[in-house]
């Protein structure tokens, strides 16, 4: 049967066309013209290439921040993912103590982002703060706000607080799919505890570990919110993640160019790095058992 | 090897279940001969499950105990035990090769890496598995993965028994028959005592040497395929086992013959003056049309199935099934049937009473 063509249709898409229009890619076109451009005031414009982006490539502040930001991607990986999995691997799996230590868990997955800064912000403060003050008083030199060292722990800390939670979630879920025949399997086999982790409980977790690890990545590469209310970056450039450095060149500096080009290749970075995640998962399934 | 014997032994789920009615499997006592081939056969939720786990040592059973070769193994973890186990659905380890899951069970037993290739080597051919040896088992079809189930059950040689949960039941129709011959082929090959749960009766029939019926959570009967068939000794499992299965007609008994509605109908052996609720069970293969000298019945439809055709009719309103082999004459004047006297079964309150044969 012939279909039949009917272009009206496209209409009925108009409405979201616009919205998506006015919400997206006009801001984002903003921004790939300003990256192109060069302006001395008066909203004059001209042509200015790649300059912005060869600016950026060579700008020993960005690979700094980059330096960083990496660094602090991969510490949080290191210890969420083994420490979820560790997490989900030990919670009760039915009952009464299962639904509460879900509901515990789930709670700072539900706080909104500064809050979650201000809560450390807070608890972490020398004077008035129960962990700094706890610190202090037991005789460790704690203190973020003026030691690089202490700054960063303090942010680790938080983010594993924050967000481990979703890790061992996911890892759970994934456990909790596992029939009890592949248990009752490997103990009739023999098999030791570590044996049942790596080839039953990892190989199942493996899809929703590869999410969970993807989320998390993204997540804190992208980080704002919380180190710029605890830290503000500082002290001195010590926390000024890829993002608080560029609110700091594109509104704090006001550098309209560079502060673009960088932001286009921060997107672009991050598309490609969930682009080889998605081709990772994909290619894992159609290889995968049905 | 082993004999197994359960002695008392009974089960509840429920934690003080003292009720008859909270017993998941009401008290038996059973011989499992070392390599024998057993079926425990029942409908869903009839305690088989229940009772393999017990064997395998999965579930620790609430009373009595369970010996292997008259040592007591009730207390021992499935670990423990030296017994294999092949559940409904296939258990592999995914990130393996087929190779790997057949060893992994020896090696986990340090067996030496000669002995391990060799035993390997031995199952994968028996069971038709050496083309695929090293592939990953993840991405394998359904019943490649279930044949790599059933291989790790036979892979270890002093291995006390065999259980096999419904092993079956996710296996393309075709593929089933092929797999059935072969396990009992392999029954016959390694010699491992087998016990084998499935609810249907042709696997049961044509895989075990002794059948055991089960019925909500009780033994009805233990015995040959033959046995099963011939003389049930419950109505359920009259019922239950053949295709369709027996006929049960409501009959006050006398001596040697069974009185339906007015009309006596010879028995097969004296069965005296039994009380309670006394019933006939004749099997359909058994009943026989006739134009006249029977029961008058009438016919409410007819299945052809190809080699036999099942009639089903009515006795006085109580529904008779009636199996007539092809090329066996039936037409519209015979409208009585006349049963097999010695294939008669005479049951009362549902329990099989047996006869004095003269």
């Amino acid at each position: 049967m012939a279909k039949i063509q009917n272009n009206k249709a496209w209409l009925l898409v108009l409405p979201v066309l616009v919205l998506v229009a006015f919400s997206a890619v006009i801001p984002l076109m903003t921004v790939v013209n300003y990256a192109f451009n060069d302006t001395f005031g008066n909203n004059q414009f001209f042509w200015n290439g790649l300059g912005w982006f060869e600016e950026m490539v060579r700008s020993e502040r960005l690979h700094a921040a980059l330096g960083r930001q990496i660094l602090f991607s991969g510490i949080i990986l290191a210890i969420e993912v083994p420490l979820g999995i560790f997490i989900a691997l030990n919670m009760p799996k039915r009952g009464f103590w299962a639904s509460l230590c879900l509901v515990l868990m789930a709670l700072p997955l539900l706080i909104p982002f500064n809050v979650v800064g201000t809560i450390w912000q807070i608890f972490c403060r020398i004077d008035i703060g129960l962990l700094g003050r706890g610190m202090t008083a037991l005789g460790v030199d704690y203190n973020y706000t003026n030691d690089a060292f202490d700054a960063w722990v303090t942010l680790i800390v938080m983010d594993v607080w924050h967000w481990t939670s979703l890790v061992a979630l996911l890892c759970y879920a994934g456990l909790q799919s596992i029939p009890d025949a592949y248990y009752q399997a490997a103990r009739i086999d023999q098999a030791n505890r570590w044996d049942i982790f790596r080839y039953i409980e990892l190989p199942k977790m493996s899809g929703v570990l590869l999410i969970a690890v993807l989320l998390r990545f993204i997540d804190s590469f992208m980080i704002y919110t919380e180190p710029f209310v605890v830290t503000g970056g500082g002290p001195g450039n010590s926390t000024t993640f890829l993002s608080i450095d560029l609110v700091k060149m594109a509104i704090g500096q006001f550098d309209l160019g560079p502060a673009a080009a960088f932001s286009l290749m921060y997107f672009l970075v991050i598309l490609l790095i969930s682009w080889v995640f998605y081709t990772v998962m994909v290619t894992r399934d159609a290889g995968g058992d049905s | 090897m082993a004999q197994i014997t359960l002695s008392n032994l009974a089960h509840t789920y429920a934690p003080s279940g003292e009720q008859e009615s909270d017993f998941a499997l009401k008290t038996l006592n059973h011989v499992w001969q070392e390599g024998g081939a057993y079926a425990l056969l029942g409908p869903s939720g009839c305690g088989k499950t229940t009772l393999l786990n017990i064997i395998s040592g999965l579930i620790m059973p609430s009373h009595g105990r369970v010996l292997f070769d008259g040592t007591d193994v009730t207390g021992l973890p499935a670990e423990k035990r030296n017994i294999a186990q092949v559940f409904q659905f296939p258990v592999v380890y995914d990130t393996m090769s087929v190779r790997e899951n057949l060893s992994f069970p020896l090696k986990n037993r340090g067996l030496a890496g000669a002995q391990i290739q060799a035993r390997v080597a031995l199952i994968a051919e028996m069971i038709g598995l050496e083309d695929i040896l090293d592939q990953k088992a993840r991405g394998l079809t359904t019943d490649a993965k279930q044949k790599i189930s059933l291989g790790r059950g036979m892979v270890r040689e002093s291995v006390n028994a065999i259980l096999l949960d419904e092993p079956l039941t996710v296996i393309d129709p075709q593929l089933k028959w092929e797999l059935r011959t072969q396990l009992k082929s392999l029954h016959r090959e390694l010699g491992h005592t087998m016990i084998y749960v499935t609810h249907d009766q042709v696997e049961a029939l044509t895989f075990a040497d002794t059948v055991v019926m089960m019925h909500e959570g009780r033994v009805l009967q233990m015995g040959t395929p033959e046995s099963l068939f011939e003389t049930p000794k419950h109505t359920f499992v009259g019922h239950f086992i053949g295709s369709p299965g027996m006929n049960f007609l409501d009959a006050s008994i006398e001596g040697n013959h069974a009185v339906i509605n007015g009309q006596p109908v010879p028995l097969g052996a004296n069965y005296r003056n039994p009380c309670g609720h006394t019933q006939i069970g004749i099997r359909p293969e058994y009943v026989q049309f006739t134009a006249d000298g029977g029961l008058p019945v009438v016919v409410r439809h007819i299945e052809d199935l190809g080699h036999r055709r099942i009639v089903h009719a009515e006795l006085e309103r109580s529904p008779i099934l009636v199996s007539v082999p092809e090329g066996c004459p039936f037409d519209s004047t015979m409208t009585q049937v006349r049963f097999i006297p010695e294939k008669i079964n005479v049951f009362t309150d549902s329990w099989r009473v047996e006869g004095e044969t003269f």
